[in-house]
């Protein structure tokens, strides 16, 4: 017999070693060294916590009572897990993408972010695991009373109580020390994954030895085993198929569903090509720990006493044949088994409780302006470390207060009914888009609610909650409403009748509420997301582990900082972490002052956005990218203010350039014109001074010398008065200040007066006009008296610069579209090509035939008046002599004399 | 593209594909399987434990032999609609 003692200090010592592991795995977690830590045989290995005290010890129970039935406990999972690539890959790649802390999460995140339906499916858990922890604990300390039954006196229920007691204290200790030493951002808790992977491995040495033991030992080998089966009460065994398919049916959901189970496969995965690995080790692991249930159970049933419990046969087997090492082994198997399970899910449940009650509301009692790190960190570690005591106590005080003499099997298969309510939810969230947040809180409730009715009060047997007439009658005598036949179908086996209602009305209500009304918008958000997660996303390159997460956030600092401050910023962490080199490690305070960094050049959004895709793997999620546009908006719009006032400049200092050339050009012209202006006045000024002076100094000069002098000075006065007349004419008609006098008038008129004007002007040499009065008679309306001023003008000219044989001057007229031209065509030599422009510019003077010439502005006048006049004047190239062309337009021609 | 079976890449992501059905089937032929059971009358004798093991363990071969292929890098696999980058 083994001593009790020896026992104890073996399952300290055992414990001691738990925590050594985890330990070690938190250290070189911490330094980023994270290698086989995140392979895939760690990965299944942690899956083995499926397969828990209930697998240990009540699967052989189960065998014992009810035959093969207990392998459909397995077969679920197997299923489930080789079919990967329908469920679980979605899974883990949304668990990735989203940055799911758990099964609460992603319900509540999937469906808007909805808090309320966080605190359900949390509460749902914790009361659904509450039977199974107080099972664990139950087989705990049924294994320990095996061995305490050498003690002379025997081990009363207080023994057990106390024995329970202890075991959830040290769980407690355990997880709280491993399971809350810091906040992962990623909720990963590497030295707990290391410590259940241990376990794992014991748990199957385990069960195989006695396994072993059992068929070579014990009996004489497998095809003895097989005659014993037949031969045994296991073989009568009917098969029942409602129970078979709906095991398997509930074993595979809650392998999905159950909070532990979703920690190690979705939450603690680190690579998503781990689930091809678990997709066959997995089941592997649960074929042979299934594999000597069946001949442990036959033998045990010939072999032990009748009154013996079956679910400790592992134990009482061996020890039945004095395999005293085997037996010790086997208890560890079994401590394992139960511990790997509960610290798992109080971490699980903790996480859920922290994250979704407590958290909320703390922050809503605090108000505003929670800063990041330090208190709110300091608060959820703490309410999680209260959490995990309370969870162990609620599971102390369901193990005390139960019917102790119920089969491990049947609460293990109602703490699976409760959790699987949250199926129909969980599918429809990562494969529906039309789910919606009312429909998945509808299907929870009422599953909830049916499983609490038809399995969970019940299972109490008669209690205060449920009294005996009511189990069999229904409440108040409604017959159906009776918790294990409702709606009056009798006959169903109770687990079959409590799964199948549960699950219809759950799924039933889940679809009417989805449908009933529209999603609102974070809801369709995140349902595209999580729907379409693999369009939105790529495995995660997180594989190379902490070294790469650091380059690549320093190629990424280089792109915003510029290489020499990011090298500065990484070399100074380094450093200050004590490490040499250039990169540092990738510390949640050096991402904090990164992204510090960062903010000052790209603005807080996008630095968080980005350094969350490296860190986390993660694909931006839509919060941030809202974020993020509101920036580059406001980003955008500052920068088109900037161009558009950037625009206003160029084009003032474009204007101001034109303005500057033209004036500097206005400013040449003017000092020429004064200095030709000065030259104009200082010739007949001259010649008046000279010959006043010879007057006034000379008083023997002849009265005919006299009359002669005075007669130049009073010629040079009149020039001097034309050429100032003409001056202000051509500023008053250049400023546009001139008067016009409009009328109808005939050109006939006008070219009649301006010959006859210029026929009493004796300067020049007399002129022969041919006009041609009959073409002549065309109807303006303009003012006469300047156009006569132009025609005298022209004709003046003639006068003076032709230089025929005997001077002709034609006049002819026409009309053409609506415009009148007049030509003055002399006989003369006409003027050359390069003076033709020149001749209209002001005190421009070809040469003159005859005396003193005039000013030169006698063709500028006229170009003016013509502009004012609605007209044009030019030169006529190529008529022989000198040719005019006067146009007007006409006010209307008058008939018979157009073209 | 070619068509040339004997084209080295070209084999390559059809196998894949292959292996990504066959992974999608596995479960489907597990469950009928393991259901059939139900269609049995009488007990459980021993030839009907040898018969869920043997399934079991085949299963469980067919996907030890899949998960090579479909747990290569991503950059090797072909895509899929539904699988994205």
């Amino acid at each position: 017999m083994v001593p009790f003692n020896l026992l104890v200090f073996v399952s300290i010592s055992y414990v001691i070693l738990l925590f050594l592991v985890a330990f070690a795995a938190e250290k070189r977690a911490e330094k980023g060294q994270l290698g086989w830590l995140r392979s895939p045989l760690i990965y299944t290995l942690s899956l083995s916590i499926y397969t828990t005290a209930w697998t240990f010890y009540g699967a052989v129970g189960y065998a014992a009572r009810s035959g093969l039935e207990f392998v459909t406990i397995y077969l679920g999972p197997t299923l489930v897990v080789v079919g990967w690539w329908w469920i679980l890959r979605k899974l883990v790649r949304i668990g990735r993408t989203q940055r799911i802390t758990s099964i609460a999460d992603l319900i509540s995140s999937r469906y808007g972010k909805s808090n309320a339906l966080g605190v359900i499916v949390t509460i749902m858990a914790v009361i659904g695991a509450t039977p199974y922890i107080a099972l664990q604990l139950q087989s705990v300390t049924l294994s320990y009373a095996v061995f305490a039954s050498d003690r002379p006196d025997d081990w009363a229920t207080s023994d057990l109580n106390s024995t329970a007691l202890w075991v959830a204290a040290g769980l407690a200790l355990f997880t709280i020390l491993f399971g809350t030493r810091n906040l992962d951002a990623n909720e990963r808790h590497h030295g707990v994954v290391t410590a259940i992977a241990l376990e794992a491995v014991v748990k199957l040495a385990a069960l195989l030895a006695v396994g072993a033991f059992v068929v070579w030992g014990i009996a004489g080998g497998p095809a003895d085993i097989l005659n014993r089966i037949d031969a045994s009460p296991v073989s009568q065994w009917q098969m029942k198929g409602d129970r078979w398919f709906t095991l398997i049916f509930l074993s595979g959901v809650a392998f999905i569903t159950l909070p532990r189970m979703f920690q190690v496969l979705v939450v603690e995965n680190s690579d998503e090509r781990h689930l091809a690995t678990a997709s066959w080790a997995f089941p592997l692991y649960v074929f042979l720990m299934s594999l000597f249930v069946v001949p442990i159970a036959v033998v045990g049933l010939s072999a032990l006493p009748a009154d013996a419990n079956p679910d400790l046969f592992v134990l009482t087997l061996p020890l039945a044949y004095d395999a005293e090492n085997i037996a010790m082994l086997s208890f560890l198997g079994g401590f394992s088994s139960a511990t790997s399970m509960v610290i798992v899910a109080a971490i699980a449940l903790s996480t859920m409780v922290s994250n979704h009650i407590v958290m909320p509301i703390w922050l809503s009692l605090r108000g505003g302006g929670v800063t990041r790190s330090g208190d709110v960190r300091g608060v959820v570690l703490m309410s999680r470390r209260i959490s995990i005591g309370a969870i162990l106590a609620l599971g102390y005080l369901y193990f005390r207060f139960s019917v102790g003499g119920e089969a491990l099997a049947a609460i293990g298969l109602i703490s699976f009914t409760g959790v699987a309510q949250v199926f129909p939810a969980l599918m429809g969230a990562i494969f529906w888009r039309g789910a919606t947040r009312n429909g998945a809180a509808a299907g929870l409730i009422i599953g909830f609610s049916v499983w609490v009715y038809t399995m969970f009060i019940p299972s109490f047997g008669e209690s205060a909650l449920m009294s005996a007439s009511t189990l069999a009658l229904g409440p108040w005598g409604i017959g159906w409403l009776r918790p294990q036949a409702l709606f009056g179908i009798v006959g169903m086996d109770p687990l079959v009748h409590a799964v199948f209602w549960s699950m219809t009305l759950n799924t039933g209500a889940f679809i009417i509420g989805s449908l009933a009304r529209f999603p609102g918008p974070l809801e369709r958000l995140q349902g595209a997301q999580f729907v379409n997660v693999f369009e939105h996303s790529g495995a995660a390159r997180g594989w190379l582990g902490g070294a790469a997460e650091a380059e690549d956030l320093l190629v990424m600092a280089q792109r915003i900082l510029g290489p020499a401050a990011a090298l500065a910023l990484f070399q100074a962490d380094s450093q200050a972490q004590g490490r040499e080199g250039f990169l540092p490690d990738v510390t949640p305070d050096f991402i904090e002052k990164l992204e510090r960094e960062l903010t000052g050049s790209v603005g807080a959004a996008t630095a968080h956005a980005m350094l969350g895709q490296i860190i986390g793997g993660a694909s931006v999620s839509v919060h941030d990218l809202m974020a993020v546009a509101d920036e580059t908006a406001q980003m955008l719009e500052y920068s088109s203010q900037l161009e558009a006032r950037t625009n206003e400049l160029a084009r003032t200092a474009r204007q101001l350039r034109d303005a500057n050339k033209k004036l500097t050009q206005l400013s040449v012209q003017k000092d020429a014109f004064l200095s030709q202006i000065s030259h104009e006045l200082r010739t007949p000024m001259t010649s008046i001074r000279a010959f006043s002076e010879i007057l006034m100094e000379d008083p023997k000069t002849s009265a005919a010398d006299r009359q002669k002098y005075s007669g130049i000075i009073h010629d040079e006065t009149i020039r001097l008065t034309r050429l100032l007349d003409d001056l202000l004419d051509l500023s008053v008609l250049e400023n546009g200040q001139v008067v016009l006098s409009n009328q109808k008038t005939n050109l006939r008129d006008v070219l009649s007066n301006a010959v006859a004007a210029t026929a009493s002007i004796t300067t020049g040499r007399d002129i022969q006009i041919h006009r041609d009065k009959g073409r002549e008679n065309i109807s303006l309306t303009t003012d006469p008296d300047r156009l006569r001023q132009v025609f005298i003008n022209l004709l003046v000219n003639a006068r003076k610069y032709c230089d025929g044989a005997r001077p002709e001057l034609r006049i002819s007229t026409r009309i053409r579209g609506g415009v009148a031209q007049i030509d003055f065509v002399d006989n003369g030599a006409g003027i050359p090509e390069k003076n033709q422009d020149l001749i209209f510019e002001k005190f421009s003077r070809l040469a003159d035939q005859t005396g003193p010439g005039g000013a030169g502005l006698g063709l500028a006048i006229c170009r003016e008046i013509m502009l004012r006049l609605g007209g044009k004047i030019s030169y006529l190239p190529g008529q022989g002599g000198a040719a005019f062309r006067v146009t007007m337009p006409t006010a209307g021609a008058a008939p018979g004399v157009a073209e | 593209m070619s068509r040339n079976p004997s084209d080295f890449p070209a084999r390559d992501p059809h196998r894949l594909r292959r292996a990504m059905d066959a992974a999608r089937l596995l479960p489907i032929v597990g469950a009928f399987l393991f259901l059939l059971p139900l269609l049995w009358a009488g007990g459980m004798t021993s030839s009907g434990i040898i018969y869920i093991f043997g399934i079991w363990i085949v299963l469980i071969g067919i996907a030890g032999l899949l998960s090579r292929p479909l747990s290569k890098p991503p950059a090797d696999r072909p895509l899929r609609p539904d699988e994205g980058r």
